[in-house]
């Protein structure tokens, strides 16, 4: 174990964190915003990932598939939210829970149908393409973009929420929506914007990461599981509780993979270290979730405390 | 409950139902007609036993799985040490149902009260969130160790014993598993009429108020939770023997998810819901499984419909509203 080895699994971290966060901003709105949870956000991660690698593949262009996918999701989640979602804001958890799921089972089945049954795969673009040297290690450059890609995502979310009008209008639409929707805000139009934004940060999460693993169906589901984990974590509703619990879930989860079967390696036989270093360490973000339970039953940040 | 309703009818129609049509089955030589009712009851009882968090309780339990998957590698590890004569923990294996069901009670139970005693100090969206993360990191805990299958899960070579009946015999099999869904069944409806029942029916409505009443909810939300995972842990055990396999799939997320279906499609809190529900999504699965092989996608628009449309499902459309007195 180096020094070197480490400062690259930290890297790692921070960019499974960063695209968490992509995943957890959109979640935790729809929830601050709207109370509704939603399940099928995985799906709309996996939207952005298929239209992603199959624009990329028939345009031979990385980002005008990156474009292609975070509208794909936007259009998805604009559309699941007009046709059957604002039906359900005012019904139990639920009842959101048994729809979402029907989504689920509706936009992975049809994703099968229209790209078949079989993963696409999509290439890291050929200008992100390579290693860069950080001085301690090489690092391929296009995880380093990624970590930069969520960087300016999370800073432009921030800006857009707390600067601008459509911000006010989210901002004020958590805090009280019979009050805004009196002073003449379409509260309705908010809503869909409000679900499409999430969507779109889901779908640019799925292409982003769709480069460096098998774009398939299901790919969704484990990471929506993680999302919740992190806005547990953070707090429900808060986006900088996500992203404090996007880049802790990211780094702990990475890093305890890397260090458990090496720490576990010190005192006892290599193949045994591996074996129950690598099963705690696939449960150690769920310790965490459960510890931060204990001491703050509404997360590190809960919103209007 | 005095009155002879509707709903008492339907329940009697549908508990002979499940009995006289496997026996018919056995006649006719339908073996496969068998094994489905098989799998609808075990389903049913697994659902029973979310219908006591769920349905009594208003407990959303999305993490249902893990005691579903706890109860199938209970079975599944008795039986591994019972054919191989290796010792666990000191003691020797067993490949005895009675003992195993004892054994996959106990362990459900003790993990609905650790989970539960996380998950119960919270509520509402966030209950739902951490029981599914809690169930996931037991589902991934059993696909990273591998003394136990890992991911490939765990065979079981000879379907475990019932003390008189040949477990090798479907017809046999169905006849325990109908017999312990009845059991199951008689819990649910004597908690339900039980004065546990009550204070349990009445946290759900407003937890503040029997709390003022000097009933301490957490407690008793925390022991209906544990009764709960304790049957799902058994109707897991019976999985396992029916498909002689301890499976990680058993605890994924998505069994989580069709326990839920399965009793909102029945009719939530109904005695008879989750039999109702469990015998629609192995009959849909097989019905429109042979049709299309995108039938999931249909599957998720009738839920969809059920959830915007339908109320009290299919119980409800049959024997109307739920009476109380």
């Amino acid at each position: 174990m180096t020094l070197a080895l480490l400062f690259e699994q930290l890297l790692n971290g921070l960019q499974l964190g960063l695209m968490l966060f992509l995943m957890s901003a959109g979640l935790t709105l729809v929830f601050g915003v709207m109370g509704l949870i939603n399940l099928a956000h995985g799906s709309l991660f996996m939207i952005g990932a298929f239209f992603c690698a199959a624009v990329a593949a028939a345009s031979g262009n990385f980002w005008l598939g990156l474009v292609a996918g975070t509208a794909a999701a936007a259009a998805a989640g604009a559309l699941i939210e007009v046709t059957v979602l604002r039906r359900l804001y005012t019904a139990d958890h639920l009842d959101q829970v048994l729809a979402t799921y029907a989504l689920i089972l509706i936009l992975s089945e049809g994703t099968r149908i229209i790209f078949g049954p079989f993963p696409l795969y999509l290439d890291v673009p050929a200008s992100l393409s390579g290693t860069v040297d950080l001085g301690l290690t090489l690092y391929p450059l296009y995880r380093l973009a990624l970590i930069g890609f969520g960087l300016a995502v999370a800073v432009g979310l921030w800006f857009l929420i707390s600067r601008t009008r459509l911000g006010v209008r989210i901002r004020a639409g958590e805090n009280d929506r019979e009050m805004i929707a009196a002073l003449g805000v379409n509260i309705r139009a908010l809503y869909t914007v409000v679900f499409a934004l999430g969507a779109a940060l889901a779908g640019m999460a799925g292409a982003l990461v769709g480069a460096v693993q098998a774009v398939q169906v299901g790919m969704g589901e484990p990471v929506l599981i993680l999302a919740f984990v992190v806005i547990v974590i953070g707090g429900i509703g808060s986006i900088k509780g996500a992203m404090v619990g996007a880049l802790l879930v990211g780094v702990i989860d990475t890093m305890g993979r890397f260090l458990l079967p090496n720490i576990f390696a010190t005192f006892m036989g290599a193949s045994q270290a591996s074996s129950i270093g690598s099963a705690l360490a696939s449960i150690l973000i769920y310790l965490l979730m459960a510890v931060v339970l204990v001491l703050r039953p509404k997360g590190l940040f809960p919103p209007h405390a | 409950m005095p009155d002879f309703t509707k709903e008492h009818a339907l329940n009697a129609v549908i508990a002979l139902g499940l009995l006289v049509v496997p026996l018919w089955a056995y006649f006719a030589g339908e073996i496969f007609t068998i094994t489905l009712f098989t799998r609808i009851t075990i389903l049913a009882l697994a659902g029973v036993g979310l219908n006591i968090a769920l349905g009594l309780g208003g407990m959303v339990s999305f993490g249902h799985a893990v005691y579903f998957g706890a109860g199938g590698y209970a079975a599944g590890i008795l039986a591994q040490h019972a054919f191989n004569g290796a010792p666990l923990l000191g003691l020797s294996g067993s490949n005895q149902m009675l003992v195993i069901w004892l054994v996959a009670m106990a362990v459900s139970g003790l993990l609905a009260a650790v989970i539960g005693a996380f998950s119960l100090r919270t509520s509402g969206i966030f209950f739902i969130m951490i029981t599914l993360a809690f169930a996931q990191m037991f589902y991934y805990f059993a696909i990273s160790w591998p003394a136990y299958g890992g991911e490939d899960g765990l065979p079981i070579y000879v379907r475990n014993q019932f003390p008189g009946l040949n477990t090798m015999r479907p017809l046999e099999l169905f006849l325990i598993c109908w017999g312990v869904l009845m059991a199951g069944l008689a819990l649910f409806a004597t908690l339900r009429a039980s004065r546990f029942g009550a204070a349990l029916m009445a946290i759900r409505q407003n937890p503040d108020r029997v709390a003022s009443l000097g009933i301490n909810p957490f407690g008793i939300k925390l022991a209906a939770f544990v009764i709960s995972g304790m049957v799902t842990g058994l109707a897991g055990a019976l999985m396992a023997d029916l498909s002689r396999f301890a499976s990680p799939a058993g605890m994924a997320w998505t069994m989580s998810g069709e326990l839920i279906v399965i009793i909102i499609l029945g009719g939530t809190g109904r005695l008879f819901g989750p039999v109702v529900g469990a015998a629609f999504l192995v009959g849909f699965e097989v019905f429109f499984g042979g049709l299309t092989e995108h039938w999931k996608l249909w599957l998720g628009v009738v839920l969809l419909a059920a959830v915007l449309f339908g109320r009290g499902g299919i119980v409800g459309l049959i024997a109307g509203r739920e009476r109380f007195g």
